[in-house]
Formats: C-alpha cells, structure tokens, sequence
C-alpha cells in the first residue's frame, strides 16, 4: 500500500490474490493483485487464452474466482448473496467483442435494457420504463449518433454501430466502472477509432472507471492511463504506457513480439 | 507423413462401406429378403394401385363425410401440438442452459424431454388406449406426449442458440431471471419456436392419421373403415384428401415460417 494517497482515497477495486482453476491442472487466473483508482482508464493486454476474459468476469462474477478478494467500492465482492449481486451489478457496466444485444429488437429497446437491474421483476417483465428513462436513453442514443436508428432493429446495424448500442446500454445504467470484452477485436479500423474515442470521451467526463481487454497494443498505448499485461494468468506487467518497452512487450507476448508496437497497425499513434 | 492421412481416410471409407455392405446383405439373408422379388412386387403394386386404387364417381359422394372427419383430425392436431408447445417452453427454459435456475430442474426437464421422444408415437396410442379406450381423447394424447418430447428439445437449443450472448448482458447489468427470460429470450428465440411449432403441426396431422387408425377416431379411422371393407376408391379419396391436406397446410406454414424468420 502507498501511504497517504490511498488514505484519501480509497481504489475503487482492489484484486487480492485472485485465483481462478476451471477443469485442469494450469490455473486460468494465478494470484492476481491490482488495484484500480476511480477515473482510470486501464487496458489489459495478454495474448489470446491469457485469462483476460476471465479476469474481467470474475470482478462481476459472471466467473466464479477459485480463492481470493475483491473489493469494490469497499464491498467484499465474492461475499455477496445473489441479490446483493445483482444490485453491484448495476453500478458496472459490461461490454462485449459480439456486442450480445437482443438483434430483433430496436436500438432503444436494447438501450433501455440497461435498465432492468433497477427496476422491480414486474416492472422489468413489463418493460415499463419511466419517462426520465426514456429521455436519457434518447439522450445517449444521440450523443453517440444513433439518432437515425433508433427505431431500427439491431440486425440491420453495422458491427461499429452495434457496438454503439453496447456502450449505451452500459451507460444508461449510470456504472461507476464498465468493463470491455475485447470491444474492438470484430471492427474495421475506422470503427474501431470510433469506439475508442466515445469510451474515452465518456470515461472522462462522466468519471467512469474503465476496464479494456485489447489484442491491439498500439490501441493500449494509445488510449490507457495504465496497462496490465497478463501472460498464463499472471499479471506480468503492470504499469503507465510509456514504460511498456520492447523487451516488457516480450514478457507478456513472448520473445516473436518485438513488431507489436511499431505494427502495421499505425492508424491508432498518430 | 502429409500421404499418410489421405491413406487413413481412404482406407476408413473403405472399411465402413464394407460394413454396410456386409450389414445389407447379413439382414437380407437372415430375414430371407428376396432383393430382386422385393423390387419386382413394388412395380406390381404400382400395377394395382392404379387399376383400384382410386376415387370414383360413388365415393365422391361421401366426401363431406369425409371432408367433416379430416376438419377434425386437424384441429385435434393443432390442439395437441398448441398446448405440448406451452408446457414445452416451460420445460425449455428450466432445462436450457441458458436461463436455468438450478442443476436439478435441468436434468429434470430433459430427462422428461428425453423419456417423452424416445418413446414412439405408435407405443403413446397403444399404452394410452388401455387407459382411454378408443376415443379422440386417446389421440389428443398420443400427440400431444409425443410434441412434448420433440418440442423441449428444440426449445432448448433454440433458447441456448439464440440468445444465450444477450442474457449474457442482461446478467451483467444485474437484471433478473424472470425480466431478462421476457426481454431478451422470447424475443430472440420466438421466431425459430414459432417455426418449430409449425414444423409439428405439419408432422402431427400426418401422424394423426395413423394414431387416427390405431384409436378410433378421426380421419385414420374413416380409411381404416373404408380399407377394410374393401371399399378401394372411398379409401383412396381419404388418402388423396390427406396428402392434398399435409401440402397446402405445408406451403402455409413455410410461407408464415419465411414472414416471421
């Protein structure tokens, strides 16, 4: 622990030694520790089956971590019953490579289901948003640009503005963290540029915690306050972008990813 | 090392056509089925079938009759299939993977999904007339366990399919079962249920001719009168009918099948 600061001000999330086994002698997650400020911007990099994925779901516990603490916001994490859960839930925000929206609905429709953790079961099985609901969901619909489909079905949207809807549907909930699951890795260069922007933008304005798994190390370099690097489960680089240097990229990717940074990637680090 | 697959392979398929071979010719000694004689006697009864087996002006007369009966094997078998689907979705979503609340309703629920479709159809009608006697309620219930068993099943991959990624989500916001199983499930999977659904009304009309036959009631009972009493071109008009029926019911559904999907 740091003195002083954190006496302050308390991290947000705190990971003590998580350790996560599925079926299998290798853990998944390997004695994780990290603490996370409110307001960071941090980007987890690690190369594919490093357990990113996992670590992200076990801080909401859609994973079940083997041992270990979370602590957030002060509440111990894998200590809550499941309607305590639910309500923590609410205050994080998730987002995902496949967007997981509900593609014959409308674009509000799965907005607005960002909503359903707060909401009574009768009022959720209903899908009786209040008018304040409705405004903010129209709201974010058009700050992220969607003002043209908000009446459309997800099915006919392009991977860039599923995604979109993904963000909106994490930010109606008002999280006070969100947690992104590779949200770039199935877009186009462009949109991907988009995407970032808006959870940067966002993330800063509206104070959110964020959370980002990337397979793109430029993106990490480009966007993070601060990168995890994660190689079998082991956080093995922990630390601000500057000092990701060529030779703390081949701990977490192995010796062959000397390119990463420099990559044909360029679009991202102009 | 690269040949080495492709002379697997090749050797594997070998291998299993001798299997079948060996297997058709083992059952056909073993049951003295007389190949060539077999082949020879479809031809003939081609022969037959169209020399007898056709409506003629007389039995045109009793098509409303009959008309009236196949009207109600339809019915019966929309009925059926209808009510199987509502107890079906209940037991898919307490066996799927998605949306289910504890392990034992799971097992429970497909236990019953398995019981209920390896049993066949035929069996249903027999074991359920030694309760029922012949009587439409014995082939309301033939089908309807029947559907049951096949509808669960396609229930739940459906609902496993379609739309474990948005329940996924909806978990994460900290939304319920119950509001997360009405807006995101239904919605998702409904479509390809309706179709399924279809599907078996399709497939139970056809049935219900044969569950008709062994339980008394509706149209299979009318062919198997008919049939029976050598009456040839009033049995074939029922045939007729029933196949005229099973296609246009057929082109309605995959046209109501191609609007929703």
């Amino acid at each position: 622990m740091e003195q002083g600061l954190c006496l302050a001000r308390a991290p947000q999330l705190e990971l003590k030694n998580i350790m996560k086994f599925y079926n299998g002698a290798a853990p998944a997650l390997d004695d994780v520790s990290f603490s996370v400020e409110p307001g960071e911007f941090i980007a987890v990099i690690g190369p594919s089956g490093a357990g990113k994925s996992t670590l992200l779901r076990c801080i909401n516990r859609m994973v079940e971590a083997t041992s270990g603490e979370i602590l957030f916001d002060g509440v111990h994490v894998l200590k809550l019953w499941k309607r305590e859960l639910k309500q923590l839930r609410t205050k994080i925000g998730m987002i995902f490579q496949h967007y997981n929206l509900v593609d014959r609905l409308t674009v509000i429709e799965n907005v607005l289901h960002g909503r359903l953790g707060s909401k009574s079961t009768l009022a959720g099985v209903l899908g009786r948003y209040s008018r304040e609901e409705k405004g903010k969901a129209f709201h974010i619909v058009r700050m992220l640009g969607l003002s043209d489909q908000v009446y459309q079905r997800c099915d006919r949207l392009s991977g860039g503005q599923k995604q979109r809807v993904g963000i909106a549907r994490a930010l109606i909930q008002n999280p006070k963290m969100i947690l992104c699951d590779e949200p770039i890795a199935s877009l186009d260069p462009h949109s991907s540029k988009v995407i970032m922007d808006h959870l940067k933008t966002f993330a800063k304005e509206m104070g959110i915690t964020l959370i980002v798994n990337l397979h793109q190390v430029n993106v990490a370099i480009k966007y993070s306050d601060r990168i995890l690097g994660i190689r079998k489960g082991k956080v093995v680089f922990d630390g601000p972008p500057a000092d990701l240097t060529a030779r703390r990229l081949s701990d977490i990717y192995g010796p062959e990813a000397k390119d990463l940074i420099a990559g044909p990637g360029e679009a991202y680090a102009h | 090392m690269h040949t080495d697959i492709f002379v697997k392979r090749r050797n594997g398929n070998l291998f299993f056509f001798a299997v079948l071979a060996a297997l058709t010719a083992g059952s056909a000694v073993i049951t003295h089925f007389d190949v060539l004689k077999g082949f020879t006697s479809v031809f003939k009864a081609f022969v037959w079938g169209l020399s007898n087996f056709y409506p003629d002006a007389r039995s045109l007369k009793i098509l409303p009759d009959i008309l009236q009966k196949l009207w109600e094997t339809v019915l019966m078998s929309v009925a059926a299939t209808s009510v199987a689907a509502v107890f079906s979705l209940l037991l898919a979503l307490a066996g799927s993977q998605t949306t289910r609340v504890n392990g034992l309703f799971t097992v429970v629920a497909r236990g019953i999904a398995s019981l209920f479709r390896n049993i066949p159809l035929v069996a249903w009608a027999m074991i359920l007339m030694l309760a029922f006697s012949q009587s439409p309620l014995t082939g309301f219930l033939a089908l309807f366990f029947g559907s049951l068993g096949f509808l669960t099943r396609a229930f739940i991959e459906t609902i496993d399919e379609a739309s474990s990624s948005a329940v996924e989500a909806l978990q994460a916001a900290g939304a319920g079962a119950l509001p997360v199983i009405v807006q995101a499930v239904l919605p998702s999977s409904l479509p390809q249920m309706i179709s399924w659904l279809l599907f078996m009304i399709d497939t139970n009309i056809r049935d219900a001719t044969l569950v008709g036959l062994l339980t008394g009631s509706g149209i299979g009972f009318s062919f198997d009168l008919y049939y029976k009493s050598m009456n040839f071109h009033a049995a074939s008009l029922v045939v007729l009918l029933i196949v005229i029926t099973i296609i246009g019911i057929e082109t309605l559904s995959n046209s109501v099948r191609r609007i929703i999907l």
